[in-house]
């Protein structure tokens, strides 16, 4: 697998100077499987760039945790949507009372966005977030509801041996001391994320802020390191980057959750770059 | 042992602060969890406990309009009993239910509560449990 970090900003885009090592777009995330499958993690204002990438691809796989606006503000920007022929599937949760197309139209229709997405000229389809693990492609999915405000999931994708955990939003403290024998049993995103080889985390706070905003559905350094370790993660991406710090208050939580963690490999995800699996 | 799902999890922790007592169950009755105040009407801690199956818990609990004068309620089968727990009303049934209720705790002590059960139903259709709440059985009743 290849992931590749197009938007890791979170809430709101800050493009600038101040931020240009680690991005400004918002969440989006590209996974490649070995037959080329392409799953898009997110639809931040990230995907308006990856868009303008993905020239000859079939089919496009693009799986929402959730409908906030950071996640799914870059959709009616993404050129594929736009092309005749291509098939885009897009997955993400229901509310109890409404299907994944008629929450999302809400956003993607006039006031708020001049395009009806049945005016596209892709064929798009809708897809409820699955209780059962799919294939895709190459590449096998999961989804399961995960801690933060509002129906929410996170993914885990496998191909072969090899895994990664999504889980861009998440606040796993509310309801786990992250801690303890009986942790796994009662910590949201464990079984998605047990023993992977990337887990992608929300990594927004330093621990100071957090106690300020806890039921935010974010996580502090402390408890996205003490998470990664909970689960047995390999390595540790720190994602959703608060839009109110810089560069240098990045690498400064990524050290933190570093130290806690020094069995882990941590890194703070970059717009930009690229893993291989 | 696999994780809970969230709906669960969630609900254990609004359990953890709450003063009235909790005791929630799985979608097939096992004993999930129960909060601290549930640990003093029950005369044990929560960690003391590795599993409650449906089979335990149901035989602590007894239906708490029993009249002990009662020959035929005496009489009345193992089974028509725990049928008639509101708790056990409520997984069933997956409606709420509600009646009196008589505890026999570890610690040997009777009490003489009401109880409030509910079913829990979660996100994309599925069954999570169900829920207690216990109340001090009201005077005269």
């Amino acid at each position: 697998m290849k992931v590749t970090f197009w938007g890791t900003r979170g809430s709101l885009a800050s493009a600038g100077p101040e931020t240009v090592r680690f991005g400004g777009d918002t969440a989006c995330v590209q996974v490649v499987g070995s037959d080329g499958t392409c799953i898009v993690l997110d639809a931040g204002t990230g995907i308006r760039r990856l868009g303008d990438a993905l020239i000859d691809s079939p089919r496009i796989d693009v799986l929402l945790t959730h409908l906030h606006m950071d996640h799914i503000q870059g959709l009616g920007f993404f050129a594929p949507l736009f092309r005749e022929g291509l098939e885009v599937h897009i997955w993400g949760p229901q509310s109890t009372t409404q299907d994944l197309r008629t929450r999302l139209t809400r956003y993607l229709s006039p006031p708020l966005f001049p395009i009806r997405m049945r005016d596209v000229a892709s064929t798009v389809m809708f897809h409820n977030a699955p209780n059962r693990p799919v294939r895709i492609g190459s590449l096998e999915v999961c989804a399961a509801e995960i801690v933060h405000p509002g129906p929410t999931v996170g993914y885990r994708i496998q191909e072969g041996g090899t895994s990664i955990a999504y889980l861009s939003d998440h606040e796993p403290a509310l309801g786990s001391r992250l801690e303890g024998a009986d942790a796994p049993r009662w910590t949201s995103g464990s079984d998605l994320a047990a023993g992977v080889d990337l887990l992608i985390h929300d990594l927004q706070y330093s621990p100071d802020e957090r106690a300020q905003r806890i039921g935010w559905g974010h996580s502090s350094s402390l408890e996205a390191a003490a998470f990664a370790r909970l689960v047995g993660a390999k390595r540790l991406a720190g994602f959703h980057h608060d839009p109110g710090h810089d560069d240098a208050a990045v690498d400064r939580l990524v050290a933190e959750a570093a130290a806690a963690a020094p069995d882990i490999g941590v890194f703070g995800a970059r717009e930009g770059s690229t893993i291989e699996l | 042992m696999a994780q809970e799902p969230l709906e669960r999890i969630l609900f254990r922790q609004l359990s953890s602060s709450l003063a009235i007592p909790i005791f929630l169950v799985d979608a097939r009755g096992d004993m999930a969890y129960f909060n601290e105040a549930a640990e003093a009407l029950l005369g044990v801690r929560l960690d003391e406990v590795d599993e409650m199956p449906f089979a335990e818990w149901t035989t602590a609990f007894t239906p708490g309009d029993d009249d002990p004068d009662d020959q035929a309620a005496a009489e009345a089968s193992v089974e028509a009993r725990i049928d008639a727990l509101p708790l056990v009303r409520a997984i069933r049934s997956r409606r709420p239910a509600h009646g009196p209720l008589e505890i026999t705790g570890a610690d040997g002590v009777v009490r003489q509560l009401e109880v409030t059960a509910f079913p829990l139903e979660g996100a994309r259709g599925r069954y999570i449990g169900a829920v207690a709440m216990f109340w001090e059985a009201a005077a005269g009743a």
